[in-house]
């Protein structure tokens, strides 16, 4: 089990059923430095908080404190747009794709119950990977998000599986 | 020292202002710790759960200012979750039922509700002034009871606060009798104020001498305010925009010539840089500057304002400067004492402005006062920082961020090791360092060795192994606050010296390679120790595996042993 540069574990994306495993960490495995794990300079900024500039800095300087990130829902002719941070945390944010789409329940597949709701949010991140919505901490996600989509669970392969699950069917390309 | 009366004693202690010296005054004998205890009105709590309200109120029944502390440094960079502690209501409630005559408040890294701020302003009738400084969790609301309630109001510093804007009429909640405002900081809220309440507000308070405004204040009104205040001694402008050739611009231009006691200069949130000349007048006497909030102003721009500054002591700025730039400073500002330069582009765009080790040494070369830095820069050289310290051995505070944390040397390739060597070397008055760039252990080497007087280090993605750590904590004498996140150290290094813990204010590890027995272990080897587990994540395990890596861990000395306020994913051990 490879461990990356951030040492998470539980935010590694990685194919397979949730929890599974039960492996034991490996305490003498050295840590690799963080240019093993990212190569270059390319993906310098992939790290929550590095460059180690205070959040309140971070908002009010960068793009002026604007986090717009475009949303797209299949089905729907157009895309919007949402500023992430205007909201505090996942369930805020899931209320206003609610209002913006005028479609209820998308906040159901986060709590993973199946089937509940035929809608699944999910988001590109720097990585270019796309990601379940609510796995990881809000401040984390919204550092690493650059697009949302709310994807009809219909269309991945297979009926009824597991939200996770959904996320082998993806590719890259949108 | 028995023959003195305890009134002569107390006037001694007087004399004593750092809690530093009250604090060694007390460790004397039992008649000095008493009559200091009953003598001390300024409390500083640099951890508020290190201790608690009621012991603070038994031993300093007659405290008048309280400054406290809560979320650890790194919850500044988002790696402490929201909720995980650090409220100050239960202060300011015990204070209240004990009838302690609280006139100042400061708190940093605290979270602050609009109830907390109802009780305060309703509790202490000669509360004189409010510090907040990166705190969180209240509204205009909160302030709109500060505003109504305090009548001897004199300090309202907000200071990088998230503040929630409820678009009430704080500010008109001063009544008409408020006369005592001596500063008033609102720089950080988001909403509109009521400007014709401001101008009021600053014309009855003949003793203002510091006002920030935010950025709903425009220019216009910025000038209506200076008519009234023209003793101001340090001014954040709102927004800097207009027609720089309307009258509303010359009228600015004539008020501030007037304002000839302005010393230290912020704020052109939102700029039109055609107006910058209308401070050129003020800048001849400028001490601090700060335009770290203004990324506007391009390099061009900022030149030909510092060039304005000669007698600078303290500058804050946008990495948009350049290394050129920094060279003007430097043979402008020779009295420089405190240079921050923070990056303008977090995602390293194309043609991005960036320091370098260059615009660095310029500096060091042209500011031999220099004793504070902090410097986000985009490569750095071993050479460059031993050239540094040659030029200023007096650096107090020393903090370099690479934008790319484990970058080597620009020119030789090798790790940054020697350049930090040199700095902690030359700079035997060091206190506060933060290390980045590729490091080996070598580095932890020179400070375990060299840094002395340090008192806080950050370390992130640094060091080979637990060696490193341990270079650190078995020299660092007067260390305080050790940071460190990304880094190879663990076990080992953790539970060598668990005693150290205890002089020390705080340890964080993040992302390192501390297992849960071993935190169990140092908490059971020091019960005055509080070892904190922060789990973030979907899957809080009952009972982690010992030999399972700890992915947060925050501990501090305390004297009341574990909190009770600790939300659901964080564990005490």
């Amino acid at each position: 089990m490879e461990k990356n540069g951030l040492g998470s574990l539980e935010t590694e994306l990685r194919l397979g059923l949730p929890g599974g495993g039960g492996e034991v960490e490996i305490k003498n495995e050295k840590k690799r430095g963080f240019s093993d794990c990212y190569g270059g300079g390319e993906n310098k900024n992939q790290v929550v908080g590095w460059p180690p500039v205070a959040a309140y800095r971070r908002k009010n300087v960068f793009n002026g404190g604007k986090m717009y990130v475009k949303v797209s829902m299949d089905g729907a002719p157009f895309l919007r747009k949402v500023d992430l941070s205007m909201h505090k945390g996942y369930s805020e944010l899931v209320k206003a794709l609610e209002e913006l789409f005028g479609c209820y329940g998308i906040g159901e597949a986060l709590k993973d119950e199946e089937d509940k709701c035929e809608y699944v949010p999910i988001y590109e991140d720097k990585d270019g990977d796309w990601m379940l919505l609510g796995d990881v901490p809000w401040q984390m996600f919204t550092e690493s998000c650059k697009r949302l989509r709310i994807m009809k669970r219909a269309d991945a392969n297979g009926m009824g599986l597991h939200a996770k699950d959904l996320l082998k069917g993806l590719s890259k390309e949108d | 020292m028995n023959y003195f009366p305890e009134e002569v004693l107390e006037h001694v202690f007087d004399f004593l202002t750092s809690h530093r010296d009250r604090n060694a005054v007390s460790l004397v004998c039992k008649s000095w710790y008493s009559v200091e205890r009953f003598s001390r009105e300024k409390v500083f709590i640099g951890n508020c759960y290190a201790v608690n309200p009621e012991r603070l109120i038994a031993r300093f029944p007659r405290v008048r200012s309280l400054t406290l502390k809560g979320k650890p440094h790194f919850a500044d960079f988002n790696l402490v979750p929201h909720d995980w502690g650090g409220y100050v209501y239960p202060w300011i409630e015990a204070m209240a039922k004990s009838g302690i005559n609280l006139e100042e408040l400061r708190l940093k890294r605290m979270v602050v509700s609009d109830e907390s701020l109802e009780l305060l302003a309703k509790s202490f009738p000669n509360f004189k002034s409010l510090v907040l400084v990166s705190c969180e969790g209240f509204t205009t609301d909160g302030l709109a009871a500060i505003a109504s309630n305090c009548r001897f109001l004199r300090e309202l510093d907000l200071q990088e606060n998230e503040v929630d804007d409820r678009k009430g009429q704080w500010l008109s909640c001063f009544p008409d009798t408020c006369t005592s405002l001596v500063s008033l900081n609102f720089a950080c809220l988001k909403g509109e104020v009521n400007v014709a309440a401001l101008e009021r507000l600053v014309a009855r308070c003949r003793n203002l001498r510091s006002l920030r405004l935010n950025h709903a204040v425009p220019l216009d009104a910025l000038q209506k305010i200076l008519v009234q205040a023209p003793q101001l001694n340090d001014l954040g402008t709102g927004s800097f925009l207009h027609d720089p050739d309307s009258e509303a611009y010359c009228k600015l231009k004539n008020a501030i010539k007037k304002c000839k006691s302005i010393r230290s200069l912020s704020g052109f949130l939102d700029v039109n840089t055609r107006c910058l000349p209308a401070v050129y007048p003020i800048c001849t006497n400028l001490t601090s500057l700060n335009l770290s909030y203004a990324p506007g102003i391009y390099s061009s721009e900022l030149i030909k304002l510092i060039c304005h500054c000669k007698k600078l002591e303290r500058l804050w700025i946008l990495d948009t400067i350049g290394d050129k730039g920094l060279g003007v400073v430097a043979s402008t500002c020779k009295e420089l004492q405190e240079l921050r330069v923070f990056p303008s582009d977090l995602y390293d765009g194309v043609g991005n402005a960036a320091v370098t080790e260059e615009g660095l040494v310029a500096i060091s070369a042209g500011c031999p006062k220099l004793n504070s830095l902090l410097y986000f820069c985009q490569q750095m050289t071993n050479a460059a920082l031993i050239t540094v310290a040659k030029n200023c051995p007096n650096f107090i505070r020393f903090r370099l961020c690479t934008l790319d944390p484990t970058i080597p040397d620009a020119v030789t390739n090798q790790p940054l090791d020697e350049g930090f060597g040199a700095i902690v070397q030359s700079c035997k008055g060091l206190k506060r360092l933060s290390v980045s760039g590729l490091l080996t252990d070598q580095v932890f080497l020179y400070i375990g060795m060299y840094a002395e007087q340090l008192e806080m280090l950050s370390i992130a993605f640094a060091g080979d192994s637990d060696k490193g750590m341990l270079y650190v904590l078995n020299g660092c004498k007067k260390l305080k606050k050790l940071e460190i996140r990304d880094s190879p150290f663990g076990n080992v290094a953790l539970l060598a010296d668990v005693g150290k813990y205890e002089t020390m204010r705080s340890l964080w590890m993040s992302s390192c390679e501390v297992t849960y027995g071993a935190c169990k272990t140092l908490a059971e080897k020091m019960p005055r120790l509080n070892v904190e587990i922060i789990n973030e994540g979907e899957q809080i395990e009952a009972s982690p595996d010992d030999r399972h890596r700890v992915e947060k861990m925050y501990l501090y000395r305390t004297l009341v042993g574990p909190r009770r306020d600790a939300p659901e994913f964080v564990w005490t051990l």
